[in-house]
């Protein structure tokens, strides 16, 4: 394992930092000021977890009154609120400061940089995202002016004009819903300038773009689709408020507004986030599928430009959400043809990854379970997206639960399944400890049994007709059985996760000390301490390959002869 | 195992400097914005439902165009000074660039009392009033938010703060000039040639 170079020579000072005792008001305050792109990002992570148990909890509500036909747990109204809040969640406070949190931390690590560029900036953003969260989950008090409390956005999480007009959305909480995408996607940006900046600008010497982990190079994908994505959304928050609070007639339908150019503006950020949100999801697979089949990743270069080539084409697919709309044949065929072609870079990935694995020493250990079951699950998402890619099936499905159970097999089955790999993974560098790989093993189980149970179930009844954002159905239809297993897997995945936050928990005070490079790794944060000091590395690197740890530890069969 | 170094780094690394790169990607990002507006402008060109046209109430500002693209040319120079530590050059071009900023604004500003107090021609009158206001608006604000920048370097200049080692610094902001000036070509084509 780790050599007795380790960790790298004057990499660490060698006076450990002397323990000064803290009230918890200076911890709190260092926490709060901190530039530090690992506390950041670490906050960045927290913050997301706290919203995926908030988000989860919705879910949960929603399972349980779908559970048999004619259900009265909730009502209309909440179900209405709680479909709105949790797909507004998931995708804002939960997946995106989740991806921007572990980029945060890692890329500056991985480049050999003591920081990202702009450490305000990162800071900033960050708050800004934070912001965002609070105003929203502020309009269950504030989205009727308090007296009627309970009151919360139920326009639906991609708020289709006119219902968002100030006649059909009364009270505040459409404001609060457009307000808070408004701030935290100013955050995005902020946080997307950064990361551009820091790979171009801060990379230790000898890192070409070329010898640039693939965490990083995704992640600069990712922060470029941001730029291009997160804008239109901003721009179409900014004509939803002109409309609502200026008198403004952008979505106005009796004023010759359209409501098509909001699903066209929505859209325009709506598809590229799908790749935002799983470009960093491939980049956790691409870092530790290799370190646990103990082989370098397959076709480096292919990885890099088949990114690069989702980046793009992803930018020209979302009409593919408005089939149903009735666009003209010829628009009907460009957008079926480029997402049919966006998914040639995607397969070029996966079969990467299965390259990388053939013929490895493959390790199972929790992170590596995580990525195989992204393997399976992402492809199988891939398939059915597809399928919703041709438009005369889309014609019969969309907005039923067959697309509900595709999208949540790519963000639960795909993007959910690497985070929790990349969690086990690099858990040990920010904390110091490893998580239990016993408990890892009950959190994956339990989390695959729930999640097929819910999700696969859940094509069946859209394919029988079962439309999206009911809050209850009539018996007799076929649905009940598959409702009621969707609504079992939930138990599943709920424990799941339970297990898991127990382990966080119990790991971080009592799990095994990591050490530098627990995974014989080798990429330049496993060269630091863990957690790294907050200067990173006391002298920076200069690399000379891809690994350059691997150069250290094999200075006689040195990468860099070959590469 | 000896230690060995992980690279003779003997070659010279260098890096594009982090500012300019910061700020073509917030560029990038602004662009993207601006282009949803101006593709909402276009859409609705000829749709509103109501009078007036832009044609009946828009005039032309081609004082107020030539005063902000000049001012693209007046911080070229302020810059081209302070590369050669002239400060007092330096002052007096970016003070003309300043001057210029504010006499475009002056003159929206202008332009908008006399659109919604004499012509009645308000961001509720119908679609030509909420897509005109939105896009111009959009640019104003991205003048008055260069105006404060000018402003305060402006401020630091005549406290001697500014010399020729924070040329980089002058010149990364004055990228977010050129970009207004280039934005505002966009939208004076889009609402005045094409949109009138």
């Amino acid at each position: 394992m780790a050599s007795d170079s380790f960790p790298l020579p004057g990499s660490i000072a060698l006076t450990p930092p002397h323990e000064i005792s803290k009230t918890w008001l200076e911890v709190v305050h260092d926490w709060v000021s901190t530039v530090d792109h690992k506390r950041i990002g670490l906050m960045y992570i927290g913050y997301a977890l706290l919203f995926l148990v908030v988000g989860g909890v919705e879910a949960t509500l929603m399972r349980i009154q779908l559970v048999h036909p004619r259900a009265t747990f909730i009502s209309p109204q909440v179900f209405n609120r709680l479909f709105t809040m949790h797909g507004t969640t998931m995708i804002f406070f939960v997946a995106m400061p989740v991806v921007f949190g572990f980029g945060n931390y890692l890329v500056p690590l991985m480049i050999g940089a003591r920081d990202m560029a702009f450490p305000r900036l990162n800071a900033f953003s960050f708050w800004m995202t934070a912001f965002g969260g609070l105003l929203l989950y502020f309009s269950f008090v504030g989205g009727d002016g308090l007296y009627g409390a309970g009151s919360a956005p139920d326009v639906g999480w991609f708020a289709y004009a006119p219902l968002t007009a100030t006649a059909f959305s009364r009270g505040h909480s459409t404001d609060y819903w457009a307000l808070s995408l408004l701030v935290s996607g100013v955050g995005s940006i902020g946080g997307a300038v950064n990361f551009i900046a820091t790979i171009l600008s801060t990379r230790c010497p000898g890192m070409t773009l070329g010898k640039m982990p693939l965490l990083a190079w995704m992640n600069f994908v990712m922060a470029g689709l941001v730029l291009a994505a997160l804008g239109p959304l901003t721009a179409a928050q900014v004509m939803l408020m002109i409309d609502r609070y200026l008198g403004g007639h952008f979505f106005d339908t009796q004023a010759g507004g359209s409501a098509v150019i909001w699903m066209h503006f929505f859209w325009i950020f709506g598809h590229p986030e799908v790749y935002i949100l799983v470009i960093p999801a491939f980049a956790f697979v691409s870092e530790i599928v290799p370190v646990f089949s103990r082989k370098a990743i397959f076709g480096y270069p292919a990885m890099v430009a088949a990114t690069v080539a989702i980046g793009f084409v992803s930018l020209s697919v979302w009409a593919h959400h408005m089939f149903t709309v009735g666009m003209p044949s010829y628009g009907n065929a460009f957008f079926v043809l480029t997402t049919m072609v966006v998914g040639i870079p995607t397969g070029i990935k996966i079969f990467n990854w299965l390259a990388t694995m053939w013929g490895g020493k493959i390790r199972f250990a929790v992170a590596m379970m995580f990525c195989i079951g992204f393997l399976f699950q992402f492809l199988i998402a891939g398939l059915t997206g597809i399928m919703l890619a041709a438009a005369p099936f889309n014609w019969q499905l969309s907005a039923s639960y067959f697309v509900v159970a595709h999208f949540h097999y790519v963000i639960v089955g795909g993007i959910l399944f690497a985070l929790f790999g990349a969690f086990y993974y690099w858990f040990p560098k920010m904390t110091g400890r490893m998580l239990d790989e016993t408990l890892g093993k009950w959190h994956f189980w339990l989390f695959l049994i729930g999640f097929h149970l819910t999700f696969d179930s859940m094509h069946i009844p859209g394919l029988l007709g079962m439309p999206r954002r009911i809050y209850t159905y009539e018996p007799g239809r076929g649905w009940e059985i598959w409702n009621l297993i969707c609504t079992i897997g939930v138990l599943f995945q709920g424990l799941g996760v339970l297990v898991f936050v127990f382990n966080m928990i119990r790991s971080y005070y009592g799990g095994t000390p990591a050490g530098n490079d627990p995974w014989d790794a080798w990429t330049l944060e496993w060269s630091t301490s863990s957690p790294p000091p907050a200067y990173n590395f006391a002298k920076i690197p200069a690399v000379r390959s891809r690994r350059p740890l691997w150069d250290l530890k094999h200075p006689e069969d040195p990468d860099w002869k070959y590469e | 195992m000896s230690a060995t170094p992980l690279a003779i780094a003997e070659t010279p690394w260098t890096l594009p400097s982090k500012g300019r790169v910061g700020i073509l990607s917030l560029i990038a990002a602004e662009s993207a914005i601006f282009s949803i507006f101006v593709v909402a402008y276009l859409y609705y060109l000829g749709k509103s439902l109501a009078g007036p046209t832009p044609r009946q109430v828009l005039e032309v500002p081609i004082f107020d165009t030539i005063c902000l693209l000049s001012s693209s040319i007046t911080i070229h120079l302020a810059l081209g000074a302070l590369h050669k530590a002239k400060t007092g050059l330096f002052s007096a071009w970016w003070f003309a660039t300043l001057a210029l900023g504010a006499i475009f604004l002056v003159g929206t500003g202008r332009d908008w009392y006399r659109l919604i107090y004499r012509e009645g021609f308000t961001i509720h009158t119908n679609l030509a009033g909420t897509t005109y206001y939105s896009l111009v608006g959009l640019h104003a604000s991205h003048v008055t938010v260069g105006l404060v920048g000018l402003i305060i370097v402006m401020l630091l200049a005549l406290a001697g703060k500014v010399r020729q080692e924070d040329a980089e610094r002058c010149e990364v902001f004055s990228y977010y000039w050129h970009f207004v000036d280039a934005v505002w070509v966009v939208v004076f084509t889009v609402v005045y040639i094409i949109g009138r």
